[in-house]
């Protein structure tokens, strides 16, 4: 990782997604829509999603420690991200996933 | 939302009547503030500063309802993991993985940390919602904490959608009749909590404080907001215990206990007399007095007539060490080593300033459950006054004389009186106390000598004598002052007036003793006399009779010799017979 966090990583580097909703909620269907979108321009051929219903399977809301929903945990690269909410802000995300510096400190 | 029971009412007990049920805590003191605990099946907010005991408070709230009233719990920590909170109370005895273990209570930690977490967009908190609900269907949940919910107003972010989530896991909980505590950490502009988190929880407000006056600290509690139930309205002190946490109302108990009439000993006779047979069982009596007019002495002797009646006695020093109050009792003929290693006296020395007055009621709390005394000697409570300001003190003072007479037992307190001012102590708990030995220093012809008042004594006909206190190597005794033309006179000077009576007796004795054998030796000397007297009278009558008989044969002679005569001379014979007869 450099310095500035501008390159996270080789890349060719594999990143391992999990996506967290409960139910197919618009706000579920918004948030594996905007994380297909971002993945696909920049994570093409480098990326595995796995979309998880906490409504299907409840005990897994505790491996993550998954408050709300949608969340998306990045488990590979290591170290772990977490990113909440329904992915709405491209560059956001992109700065969760540390593909990018971030503008501002997080809170 | 209309509810039944959300009517203010004036009467909290009508309200009772009407449904408001309430869920014991098991926190000592507390369910009596509340008069039976917290709202059931509602939220309950707990809020106050960091380290004021909001997370022990629900988590007594847990364990005490999972162990002992059969309502398992959930925890939901936002700021320690399991295993630190386990730590935590461990001390208290609470043992929170046994209780996991008996599928009596869940914890469920999150660990949210901002520095790895970004949001963007809109979410929920279906997550949390998910969890919890596992949780309490895990155990079958009654009691549900959630501690501190307000992290997630800092890690999240999004105020709107965490407001609008906290607002519907109430009403998720309530839908459950759940009774639930929330801490909040207190805002920095006077709120009750950072994020006004007190607006969603309106049914009961708990605030805890841990505040800081004349360098000490003093916990205190208070509930804000009761809706619908009387409660206590004052800040209560309470404490950390090893048994948890400990309220304290200061109102609410002591004028409610029983009355013994039992009378104990106090181990000098005199002033048992004085006492009209001793202490009530259960009062409290104040030993006060100056600096060095035997205070801890006279305390010391109850508690060896205690002892040797078989009781247990606690004596908890503020001034002196064991082994020094030990020495200096033994100098005065009480042999309180027996009763130590006999295992009936507890001596319990503590420095006044090593602890704040809080902890001071604790550790008696304490030494009370470890040896349920039926004798406590606190010496001197006036140490106590140098720990805080006087009316944290009195209270202090007040809380301990209640929790020893609730627990029925005798409570001896010294007390350093005020310079020149005899009859008031510089704690002002006299009004508190049954019975008030007042000792004196009486200072004349160059010596000090004890006094021994009864001021007053509740209940009990008393002595309104002043009597001298003397240490003696046989312990305390009582004596009389000399009261005479020359007032009160006590030590050598009574000795000394006592001498002079027993010389001024002698002298008068001897003196009658003279004036005896002189009256003897007089009798002695009449009685001679007398007898001298007698014989010479009797000699006397002895010549009389003779001459009388002479006389008389004189007489019987002439007479004859008349008649011999008359009838010679043919005279008249009655004036002979007469002359005979005469």
């Amino acid at each position: 990782m450099s310095q500035d966090g501008w390159i996270d990583g080789p890349a060719d580097e594999e990143f391992n997604l999990r996506l967290y909703v409960a139910g197919l909620s618009p706000k579920s269907i918004r948030a594996i829509e905007n994380l297909r979108q971002i993945c696909e321009t920049h994570l093409a051929g480098r990326y595995r999603v796995e979309v998880i219903d906490l409504l299907v399977n409840p005990k897994l809301a505790r491996g993550d420690e998954i408050i709300a929903v949608p969340t998306l945990v990045r488990t590979l690269p290591q170290p772990i991200r977490t990113i909440i909410g329904d992915l709405s802000d491209a560059d956001r995300v992109l700065v969760g996933l540390q593909l990018r510096p971030e503008a501002r400190p997080t809170q | 939302m209309a509810d039944m029971t959300d009517v203010d009412a004036p009467n909290g007990a009508v309200l009772n009547k009407v449904g408001l049920r309430k869920a014991p805590t098991g926190i000592g003191g507390f369910d009596e503030l509340t008069f039976g605990g917290l709202p059931r099946g509602r939220a309950t907010l707990v809020t106050g500063g960091a380290g004021s005991g909001k997370t022990l408070f629900g988590l007594e709230f847990l364990v005490r309802g999972a162990r002992d009233l059969d309502e398992p719990g959930v925890l939901l920590s936002f700021e320690e993991s399991a295993a630190e909170l386990a730590t935590n109370v461990s001390s208290m005895g609470f043992d929170l993985p046994e209780l996991e273990r008996q599928g009596l209570l869940v914890i469920d930690a999150f660990r949210v940390d901002a520095a790895t977490l970004v949001t963007t967009g809109v979410f929920d908190l279906d997550g949390l919602f998910i969890r919890l609900g596992m949780a309490v269907e895990s155990v079958g949940a009654k009691r549900v904490v959630l501690d501190t919910m307000e992290v997630l107003f800092t890690a999240l972010g999004n105020e709107s959608i965490i407001r609008g989530e906290l607002n519907r896991l109430l009403r998720w909980l309530k839908d459950r009749d759940l009774t639930v505590v929330i801490t909040g950490e207190r805002g920095r502009a006077g709120g009750l909590t950072r994020y006004g988190i007190e607006e969603y929880v309106s049914d009961c407000v708990v605030v805890l404080d841990h505040r800081i006056s004349d360098e000490l600290a003093t916990r205190r509690l208070r509930i804000a907001k009761y809706r619908g139930s009387v409660h206590g309205t004052n800040e209560y002190p309470f404490l950390i215990t090893d048994r948890g946490l400990v309220v304290l109302p200061l109102t609410s108990i002591g004028l409610t206990s029983a009355a013994s009439t039992e009378r104990v000993p106090t181990g000098v006779a005199r002033l048992d007399h004085m006492l009209d047979g001793g202490l009530y069982r259960d009062s409290t009596v104040l030993v006060s007095g100056d600096a060095g007019t035997g205070k801890t002495s006279l305390a010391a002797s109850m508690a060896d007539a205690a002892c040797g009646r078989g009781e247990r006695v606690l004596f908890v020093s503020y001034a002196e060490s064991p082994a020094q109050l030990l020495r200096n009792m033994g100098s005065i003929g009480l042999k309180l080593q027996r009763w130590v290693d006999a295992g009936l006296l507890r001596l319990w020395a503590v420095r006044p300033t090593a602890y704040g007055l809080e902890e001071h009621v604790v550790q008696l709390h304490r030494l009370l459950d470890e040896n349920t005394p039926s004798l406590t000697v606190l010496d001197s409570t006036a140490g106590l006054s140098r720990v805080g300001m006087s009316s944290a003190v009195r209270a202090t003072v007040a809380r301990q004389i209640d929790m020893l007479k609730a627990r029925g037992v005798t409570a001896v307190l010294t007390a350093l009186t005020d310079d020149g001012q005899s009859e008031s102590t510089a704690m002002e708990v006299t009004s508190l106390v049954d019975t008030w030995l007042l000792l004196r220093n009486t200072e004349r012809n160059g010596e000090r000598n004890r006094l021994l008042y009864v001021i007053k004594s509740r209940g009990t006909a008393h002595s309104n004598q002043v009597r001298e206190f003397a240490l003696t190597d046989r312990g305390a005794e009582l004596l009389d002052v000399y009261v005479g033309p020359a007032g009160v006179l006590t030590g050598s000077a009574r000795m000394a007036q006592l001498a002079d009576e027993r010389a001024a007796a002698t002298a008068r004795a001897a003196h009658a003793d003279r004036r005896g054998s002189a009256l003897a030796r007089r009798t002695a000397q009449v009685e001679q006399q007398i007898t001298a007297l007698r014989e010479e009278l009797a000699a006397d009558r002895f010549d009389l009779d003779q001459y009388v008989e002479q006389d008389i044969a004189t007489d019987v002679g002439r007479d004859a010799d008349r008649a011999a005569m008359a009838a010679h001379r043919w005279a008249d014979p009655a004036a002979t017979i007469d002359r005979a007869k005469a």
